[in-house]
């Protein structure tokens, strides 16, 4: 139960709930939109983020936390490292195991090719577990791709990609009926319709969920179905380094056993690089919702071999993380909840912000409540939030739809002791979502010969602000995409001897540049173990 | 501060913690046994007790706090039997559960399962669903599963209830369920080309005439 200080702002909230329900916070323009960005965003705090010293990208800004590990330094010597011993060797090596590691290595398997997937932690532990509200495609009468597409450009503030958006809203129900021939199982209506709901910026009602527990239901299937193929699968086995050949193409990887500590050697004809997100970088040091395994590894990896990143200095900042119980800050509380008719109040009880505006706006909306017009509520620990006023869902929808749509935020909540049919849910922003990445084109491809790449960690797809149920798309778009692409890749190519130059040269340009003391990348985990943390600072 | 015991060893932690922080406050870098750190991938299926209480209780470690005196153990990987299948081969049938699964049969009722999964749900229900065909209740049952394993971790018979679940899932999503009919139209439209014209002028119009069409574009009521 929440404590009596935040009882007495819930009492507001409650009366003025009557009223409330009759009413729709009128949506920004795009100017009012482009204001309020700029004063609040996350993403113009100046100090978050600096030039980029070395690479592709020199001059560039990137988040701080994230551009130490981009100008880091390699985990290994590449003296050390015997090329002639190949522990592996096959034709697509996957990098990431979560939902576009997994299409991408079932798309390269019924495209020829032998595969290898490797992967930090198990075989779908990935963001894709923890995406909630549903996956975007327009596939209603009154909805079309190119609907789907000015809403994706719309979010993105216009800087999207057009030819990746074009395959993204294309692609996007052939997705879901290939998801559904594997066996995923799509909330629907009793005619068999898929049941939609909408999103934050979807000008339509495209969300296809399966209960809140969407993510969880697509990766268990596909991780399934990779077992049932019995594809080669390495768990606990992140790459630390790709390797070239003598062509300066991408040509294998080597991976470090976390639990054994040893190397070894893969060689590839392609590498697909799906290594998802970064937010346990903690950028600005926000809490996140990402997995523990998301530290921007494949971004290290394709910048040191030249491959371009792009949209790097905008993180998503996704409005409704848990403010209150501490345990659980920062985790997420899904967008579903505002689709379901769920609105946004302050302490005073009162609307500030359309709660189906895109994500940068909403949570924009909520740092301005809370610092500059002090309306939120702070709770023991000093965290303030606004309340986002879940008990409306059964107002207006009936009762038990809360319980039906949204089973995995009751689950969560009851565990500490808050009943979010009867109570509303106390939010602030939680890094989210790496909205840039690796620039790719519409087949996966990233420009370095060889290697693709698919998921969150590449970029271009959705500008500076990815929409709800996007990500949940792009995984498996990109994923089958470029695990096609890479096969077929493959079949051309002749492998030349492998090569770890790139490596002495990296190590000579950040010399260069007076980047020597950065420290060894990628991160593969963050370091929760400090003995002297205090409960506030700790993480979920 | 409060005493816990991991794996038998006694730490001071601060009061408040889930049992994840627990481990990292004690100074536990953890590879095995995270995930999500939110409840949702089942990484950090835990198993614990209290100094005087020996009942065997289950959790997830992210999920749940800290209490005093609570001695834990995590399950970082449990031997669990998988049946190998092609979906597209096989029919939603008990038989085809059966076949794939025949332990189901060795099902003593006993519901182990149920009372060590951390999702609250009705595994043992599950199981003798499965056992009597009924897919679609299978499904909807155990929807909620994270796969985490402690089911099988305690099923006296070996059963791998999560699994067999799984497979009911998956023939109820590929078979059972009736096939949407907007959502194959369309699939057909895209591929007949209908909205090539439409997104190849979206894909080359000026950003202010996007804005444009952005700002007028009409939003569909919830």
């Amino acid at each position: 139960m929440y404590p009596t200080e935040m009882e007495k702002s819930i009492a507001k909230l409650e009366a003025t709930r009557e009223r409330r329900l009759k009413e729709t916070f009128p949506r920004l323009s795009l100017d009012e939109i482009e204001s309020l960005l700029e004063r609040f965003h996350p993403d113009f705090w100046a100090e978050g983020t600096r030039q980029l010293g070395v690479g592709p990208n020199k001059g560039d800004r990137a988040p701080k936390e994230l551009a130490d590990l981009l100008e880091g330094k390699s985990y290994i010597d590449p003296d050390q490292i015997d090329l002639g011993k190949i522990d592996y060797d096959v034709d697509v090596l996957i990098i990431g195991g979560g939902g576009a590691g997994a299409s991408a290595a079932l798309l390269a398997q019924e495209n020829g090719a032998s595969t290898l997937l490797v992967t930090k932690l198990r075989l779908g532990d990935a963001n894709t577990v923890g995406a909630q509200a549903g996956t975007q495609a327009a596939d209603r009468p009154d909805d079309s791709p190119a609907i789907h597409y000015l809403d994706t450009m719309g979010g993105g503030g216009f800087h999207n990609i057009p030819e990746l958006v074009e395959v993204l809203v294309k692609d996007a129900p052939l997705v879901i009926r290939w998801l559904e021939s594997l066996g995923v199982n799509w909330d629907k209506e009793p005619d068999g319709s898929m049941h939609e709901l909408p999103g934050g910026g979807t000008s339509r009602n495209r969300m296809h969920a399966a209960r809140d527990y969407t993510g969880l239901e697509e990766m268990r299937v596909l991780r399934d179905e990779i077992r049932n193929r019995e594809l080669n699968v390495l768990e606990f086995s992140p790459a630390v380094e790709l390797l070239l050949d003598s062509n300066g193409r991408v040509a294998g990887a080597i991976l470090l056993d976390l639990e054994t500590n040893e190397l070894s050697v893969v060689r590839a004809k392609a590498v697909i690089l799906a290594t998802g997100g970064s937010g346990r970088l903690h950028y600005q040091g926000f809490p996140t919702t990402n997995h523990y395994g998301a530290t921007g590894d494949g971004l290290v990896l394709a910048y040191r071999v030249g491959a371009k990143l792009i949209f790097m200095d905008t993180m998503q900042y996704h409005p409704t993380g848990v403010a209150y119980p501490q345990q659980i800050l920062g985790q997420l509380v899904t967008e579903k909840v505002r689709t379901l008719g769920a609105q946004l109040v302050n302490t005073e009880g009162e609307q500030f912000i359309n709660p189906l505006e895109t994500r940068d706006v909403v949570a924009s909306g909520i740092i301005r409540e809370c610092q500059e017009r002090q309306k939120g509520v702070v709770t023991s620990n000093g965290q303030c939030g606004v309340w986002l006023d879940s008990p409306m869902i059964d107002i207006i929808r009936g009762r038990g739809t809360i319980a039906r749509e949204l089973p995995a935020m009751v689950r969560q909540f009851t565990r500490f002791d808050i009943d979010i049919t009867r109570k509303p849910i106390l939010v602030y922003p939680t890094l989210h979502y790496q909205n840039g990445g690796i620039r790719i084109d519409a087949s996966g491809a990233t420009g370095i010969p060889g290697l693709f790449a698919a998921g969150e960690c590449e970029g271009g797809v959705h500008g500076r602000n990815r929409l709800i149920g996007n990500s949940t798309l792009d995984i498996f778009v990109f994923g089958r995409r470029a695990g096609k692409a890479a096969a077929q890749w493959g079949k051309g190519v002749k492998p030349g001897s492998l090569s770890l130059e790139h490596i002495h040269r990296w190590q000579e340009e950040t010399a260069r540049a007076g980047l020597s003391s950065r420290p060894a990348s990628p991160r593969l985990l963050p370091d929760y173990t400090r003995h002297e943390q205090t409960l506030a600072s700790l993480t979920t | 501060m409060i005493d816990i015991y991991i794996m038998g060893r006694r730490y001071q932690v601060p009061e408040g913690l889930t049992i994840i922080q627990a481990l990292e406050y004690a100074g536990y870098k953890l590879i095995r046994g995270v995930g999500c750190r939110a409840g949702f991938c089942g990484a950090c299926a835990t198993i614990y007790n209290n100094k005087n209480d020996p009942q065997l209780r289950y959790a997830l470690a992210c999920q749940t706090v800290v209490e005093p005196e609570m001695y834990l153990v995590q399950l970082p990987f449990f031997p669990a039997g998988k049946a190998f299948y092609d979906l597209g081969k096989i029919k939603p049938s008990g038989e085809v559960i059966l076949n794939l699964y025949p332990d189901i049969v060795k099902c003593l009722g006993c519901n182990s399962c149920t009372k060590s999964c951390p999702q609250d749900l009705e595994v043992m229900e599950c199981m003798s669903d499965a056992l009597r065909g009924d897919i679609a209740a299978v499904s909807i049952k155990s929807f909620d599963c994270v796969m985490c394993g402690l089911c099988a971790a305690r099923c006296p018979q070996g059963l791998v209830p999560y699994n067999i679940a799984l497979l009911c899932r998956r023939l109820y999503g590929r078979y059972l369920s009736l096939p949407s009919k907007h959502l194959q139209d369309k699939i057909e439209e895209i591929a007949a080309g209908e909205f090539d014209s439409e997104l190849e002028e979206l894909k080359n119009m000026s950003e202010d005439k996007l804005r444009q069409r952005y700002k007028e574009r009409t939003i569909e009521p919830p």
